[in-house]
């Protein structure tokens, strides 16, 4: 990485000591507003390494945007504001010593629809680390992605073939691949499956449960089972406010507010 | 049961509207393409004795028999050249800056209502301007020079606006996609909004050199020269190009010179059709190699 000394997020003096137990990635009463008007009010939540960390709520509650505050997406919303500090590593990813750009490198992301660029399956693939220096063996970190994606086996004799071609569930696949790709810690997911079919679904949450061995995944899912099947911690967002937050099977089961409880027993939302 | 899916009561009446619409959409088209073959068959008829290898040889003669457009030819290769070196990359650059670069604001909307009135603006304006500063202030001269430079103002908004509207049209999952994998605003442009608009901008600026290879007004107004016996060797050098030429001709009372000036129009349209045929190639090169 070509980066300055400075803006290495481990390098920096605001850097912690971090312990074991300490979580990799952390949000400390973080308010986002567009334009005056308050998306999420005063938000903690923790993502603890090698974990699934599900954040739930009705549609407007501000999930998605507390989501892209971990990676800075939100810099690109004109008029949006935060407050109030993203911790990764012990370091905060909005002080002003901190590229953003580095940031999303560490950070990976998955976004709702598959987004894969118009352009060969491999090359989706091996563009990210290749724009940010990747000095190895392009061929097998091309081949060692799509392998932890459970793509590989579907694409190896197309690789040079137009990622379009794809199914949605395939494009999807290939959408984390091309994140796991740049070796991230922290993949960030919003909404990953809802815009695919059943099959394709069960396939990307059985993925889940495979990258949760090295990484650190946050994710963002309107669908409650989803969200009891696959995450070790949930947080239930209203109204930009942070309910409830806890180990999954204590939010679903034993949840300890009325709101809560409400709202995975499907009484709104 | 018959009466299940029997029409009801407008069905045909709708059915007719859309029916009609549909022709008279066809109609039109077909009028469009109509009048467009006429010109062309007119113009190749009466041109069509006179184009030879004499005539795309020699220079501009009083005897009609011994007239080339040599000297028009070579000066509007030449313009149309320059005028793409000048207007192209500026005007990419502008739509880049406007599009992805420059916040919304009141200036950006200013600019943004200021180029869609240039484009509007008629080219003898465009003329004037070029005459007054390119020719006279920066002492350019009637050379090819400042005929390039005052046509590439004249397409400058055309290209900037076609440009846009292609960047526009690169869907804004591509950028994020981009961002989220630690690509600078840069990278970005560069691997995939340029290629993704690559298309609608070509097209655009194709559209616009199309326009400049036929503008007569401007090129008369900063005195590019009727009668050239030369051929431009640098870009200070005079020169004419063919609308000039073929005005000139049809200018003249007698037949002959009529007949000489629809030549001249089938070498333009020639010009014009190795351009397109140019750009649909770039198009699909550029297509296939994005794989």
């Amino acid at each position: 990485m070509m980066v300055d000394d400075a803006l290495r997020l481990e390098a920096h003096p605001a850097a912690a000591v971090s312990s074991s137990e300490a979580p990799l990635l952390e949000a400390r009463g973080v308010t986002i507003q567009y334009a005056g008007n308050v998306a999420i009010k005063g938000v903690s939540v923790v993502a603890i390494e090698r974990s699934i960390t599900a954040i739930i709520g009705p549609s407007g509650c501000g999930k998605s945007t507390l989501l892209r505050a971990f990676n800075r997406m939100n810099d690109f919303t004109v008029d949006a504001q935060l407050s109030g500090q993203i911790m990764y590593r012990g370091v905060d990813i909005y002080h002003p010593h901190i590229d953003p750009v580095e940031v999303r490198r560490r950070i990976g992301m998955v976004f709702q629809k598959p987004n894969p660029f118009p352009k060969s399956i491999y090359r989706n693939v091996a563009w990210g680390p290749v724009i940010n220096g990747f000095k190895g063996d392009v061929q097998e970190l091309v081949q060692s992605s799509l392998e932890k994606a459970a793509l590989w086996d579907e694409v190896k004799d197309r690789l040079n073939e137009s990622a379009l071609a794809l199914s949605g569930g395939q494009q999807q696949r290939l959408c984390i691949a091309r994140a796991l790709a740049l070796q991230p810690e922290v993949i960030l997911m919003d909404e990953p499956a809802s815009a695919l079919d059943p099959v394709s679904t069960a396939r990307i949450e059985d993925l889940l449960f495979e990258l949760k061995e090295r990484y650190t995944i946050v994710i963002v899912t309107h669908n409650m089972q989803q969200a009891a099947r696959v995450s070790d911690f949930t947080a239930f967002l209203d109204s930009g406010r942070l309910i409830e937050f806890g180990e999954t099977d204590q939010v679903f089961t034993r949840p300890k507010e009325k709101r809560t409880e409400d709202y995975v027993s499907g009484r709104f939302g | 049961m018959n009466m299940v899916l029997e029409s009801t009561a407008n069905l045909a009446r709708r059915r007719l509207k859309a029916r009609l619409f549909h022709l008279s959409c066809m109609a039109l088209t077909w009028l469009c393409l109509v009048m467009l073959a006429v010109l062309l068959i007119h113009a190749t008829r009466q041109g069509l004795p006179w184009l030879d290898v004499q005539f795309l040889r020699d220079f501009p003669s009083r005897f009609p028999e011994r007239a080339g457009i040599k000297s028009a030819l070579y000066g509007t290769l030449w313009l149309i050249s320059l005028t793409a070196a000048f207007s192209i990359p500026i005007g990419v650059a502008a739509a880049i800056y406007l599009e992805e670069y420059a916040k919304r604001s009141r200036v950006n909307s200013l600019i943004e209502i200021s180029l869609a009135n240039l484009a509007g603006v008629p080219s003898i304006v465009y003329g004037i301007l070029g005459l007054t500063i390119f020719v006279r202030w920066l002492g350019l001269g009637r050379s090819v020079m400042a005929g390039a430079m005052t046509m590439s103002l004249l397409i400058l908004p055309i290209i900037i606006i076609a440009s846009r509207e292609a960047l526009r049209a690169v869907p804004d999952s591509i950028r994020q996609a981009a961002s989220a994998l630690g690509a600078t605003q840069w990278q970005t442009i560069r691997h995939h909004v340029i290629p993704s608009a690559l298309p609608g901008i070509l097209t655009g600026t194709i559209l616009a050199l199309s326009r400049a290879i036929g503008e007569t007004a401007p090129l008369i107004m900063i005195g590019a020269l009727t009668y050239v016996a030369f051929v431009p060797k640098g870009p200070m050098d005079a020169f004419t190009a063919l609308p000039i030429q073929i005005f000139n001709w049809v200018s003249r009372p007698q037949q002959e010179f009529h007949e000489l000036a629809a030549a001249g129009i089938v070498v333009l349209l020639a010009v014009l059709l190795l351009m397109n045929a140019a750009a649909v190639i770039i198009r699909h090169r550029s297509q296939r190699n994005r794989l």
